[in-house]
């Protein structure tokens, strides 16, 4: 069983998000592990990008933040390395088509293979053009992540039955932050997956509160948080990693009830 | 099954939630090519609205002072609203209006793809939010309140780099956030399939004016072409009728700011490699790690990091050359125009001018140049003032 489905496989699964680099590298290495014990089943590595067009403010302003510190995939590699000796959390590299594609893609997919990763999240390909990185994903063992929107609709049997890993449900219209309201009806778009493949289903977008990720959790199998968890590290800068383990084992007690 | 490539160019690399949208536009957008009726409603919109056909101008000033080839200019910048952005803002919205949508978001640059698409919206009574880089809102602060006179909304985009770039990514999000009832007007021959088609096609009626028109005076096709390029809209335009051709030269002006050998340029031929950004496949200002670069360009219009997919494709195949063109040689053309012909010229348009005036001495007299026009330049004279160290109140 891949580290991925094993998360699935105890319940419930968190799945934070942070972005690698912000405030520095440094945080980061010491985050990961911290994450995971307090909770995290998952977590997303985001890999800063100078135009995030799916990112809401928040998740921008930690792409900057980490660009600034001289956060390079270089260096996130090199971190990955030595978090992997602490811990055996599942990890999944979330960025952008261009930076995979300019470093070169099978470089960087093998070189995130090598350190450790085990999924690569990538909304700027869509179904239609993941052969781009599909065939390197699948000779170096990496799960690459569908997602399906509100709007995918018709779409939806197509992606899940060639996903593999887990299936990222987009919660809501818009790009990530949080939102004090979630109106899709995600329990439609979970149902369609499972038809066409048997697959985990997490939720991601807009999610802050405790009682929001227990409502979503009832549809799904785990529920993805990033614009809530980002912004503890913008307030906290290098102590963010107390409050950020606090904040997990809140959310991850929450949808294990 | 990767749509809308030219070579290895192109794609639709852009958010799942806009994938829909995207295939619908498509469909639409073929329908409608096939449709007299939306076709009869475009041309008619064109000759009573727009002022098509635009002129071709022989420059014979230009001609007789440069002493080479015969100069020709493709008076875009005589079109309503002053630019050719007109031509695919009034096919978009129109498109738009067809497929029941009722709120059109454009980015802009320099201002004049905001105006154009501005314009269309009010004609057709169309809701309209427009979203430009905090940088070009201050620049180009005539077309701000133009827009706005016309019933816009214009949102100034604090983000990066304050500039067209940005301005694309504000559109985007703005596009995934509420897509069911708005259409993305796309200003250039860029982004994801079918945008770089659907703007190329909207365009493509200034090379078959042109093509019309050179015989008709000439007798015979011109020998090169010559267009500014940012995205690439205006070229594509003016290049697409005669890429069979071969006997017609296609030279495409990048901005180089202050040089390609300076870290202030735009000029994405020159300076970039290939990437994915912005939907499609390209040549971009980047670093090695895949982070777009900040570019610069005296013109707003042409300060973007990337370029068409099409045109990517031209230059591979080496149909089309992409030459280099400074501030201090765009400005130069800026003033020579205007004295020499009495025609103001927009800023970008003066980069093709100023290659123009580099070219012509070295061709024969019995050879043509076709220059596009693309826009006028009043929109600039306040900023060419301040480059000057003039202080002028608008």
């Amino acid at each position: 069983m891949s580290r991925i489905s094993e998360a699935f496989s105890k319940g419930k699964a968190f799945i934070p998000f942070i972005t690698a680099g912000d405030p520095d590298l440094t945080v980061t290495e010491q985050l990961v592990p911290a994450m995971a014990e307090a909770g995290a089943d998952i977590i997303e590595l985001g890999i800063p990008f100078s135009d995030p067009v799916a990112e809401g403010i928040v998740i921008q302003e930690a792409d900057q933040r980490a660009l600034s510190a001289g956060t390079t995939a270089d260096k996130i590699f090199e971190s990955v390395t030595r978090i992997r000796k602490k811990t055996n959390v599942p990890l999944a590299f979330m960025t952008y088509i261009n930076p995979i594609f300019v470093y070169g893609s099978e470089r960087f997919i093998k070189n995130a293979a090598e350190c450790g990763i085990d999924a690569l999240i990538v909304p700027d390909m869509p179904f239609e053009e993941k052969e781009e990185l599909h065939p390197i994903c699948q000779k170096y063992g990496i799960d690459l992540i569908s997602l399906i929107a509100p709007t995918s609709k018709e779409r939806i049997t197509a992606i899940a039955s060639e996903a593999e890993g887990f299936v990222y449900c987009v919660s809501s219209m818009g790009v990530t932050g949080v939102r004090k309201e979630i109106t899709s009806d995600i329990g439609d778009m979970v149902s369609l997956v499972k038809a066409s493949k048997d697959l985990p289903c997490a939720i991601g977008f807009g999610i802050s509160t405790p009682e929001q990720a227990k409502e979503l959790s009832k549809y799904a199998d785990g529920i993805i948080v990033g614009s809530a968890i980002v912004k503890l590290a913008a307030l906290h800068g290098k102590d963010c990693v107390e409050p950020i383990c606090n904040y997990i084992r809140e959310m991850k007690s929450a949808i294990s009830k | 099954m990767s749509k809308g490539r030219f070579g290895q160019h192109g794609g639709q690399f852009i958010p799942e939630t806009l994938m829909n949208a995207v295939t619908e536009l498509e469909k639409a957008y073929n329908a409608c090519m096939q449709d007299e009726e939306f076709l009869a409603e475009l041309k008619a919109l064109h000759e009573t609205y727009t002022g098509r056909p635009s002129l071709l101008y022989y420059a014979e000033k230009m001609t007789e002072d440069l002493g080479g080839a015969k100069i020709y200019l493709k008076r875009e910048d005589l079109n309503h609203t002053g630019s050719h952005k007109i031509n695919n803002a009034l096919g978009q919205v129109l498109l738009a209006k067809k497929m029941g949508k009722t709120r059109v978001i454009a980015e802009t640059g320099a201002g004049q793809h905001g105006v154009a698409t501005a314009t269309a919206a009010a004609l057709m009574g169309m809701e309209c939010e427009i979203f430009m880089g905090k940088e070009d809102t201050d620049r180009q602060a005539l077309n701000v309140f133009r827009m706005e006179l016309l019933g816009a909304k214009v949102h100034p985009v604090t983000s990066g780099t304050q500039t067209l770039k940005d301005a694309v990514n504000e559109t985007l999000r703005e596009w995934t956030n509420r897509v069911v009832d708005t259409h993305y007007v796309l200003g250039s021959v860029m982004g994801p399939h079918p945008f770089p088609t659907i703007v190329r096609d909207f365009q493509s009626i200034i090379g078959k004016e042109v093509r019309e028109q050179i015989l008709k005076a000439e007798g015979k096709l011109p020998d090169m072409l010559i267009a500014c390029v940012g995205g690439g809209s205006n070229a594509m335009g003016l290049f697409y009728d005669f890429i069979g051709d071969s006997s017609v030269k296609l030279v495409g002006c990048e901005a180089a700011g202050h040089g390609i050998d300076t870290d202030k340029n735009a000029a994405t031929i020159s300076t970039g490699t290939v990437g994915i950004f912005h939907g499609m496949k390209s040549y971009f200002c980047q670093d090695e790690y895949g982070q777009i670069a900040p570019v610069y360009s005296i013109s707003a219009g042409l300060d973007y990091p990337g370029i068409g997919p099409e045109h990517a494709a031209l230059f591979d195949t080496g149909r089309a050359d992409y030459v280099p063109v400074t501030d201090r040689e765009a400005v130069d053309a800026f003033e020579y125009l205007s004295r020499k012909e009495g025609i103001i010229p927009a800023i970008e348009s003066a980069h093709a001018i100023a290659y123009g005036r580099k070219i012509a001495p070295a061709m024969g007299k019995d050879q043509i140049i076709v220059i596009n026009l693309s826009g006028r330049g009043d929109k600039d004279v306040a900023a060419i003032a301040r480059y000057k160290g003039v202080e002028i109140y608008e």
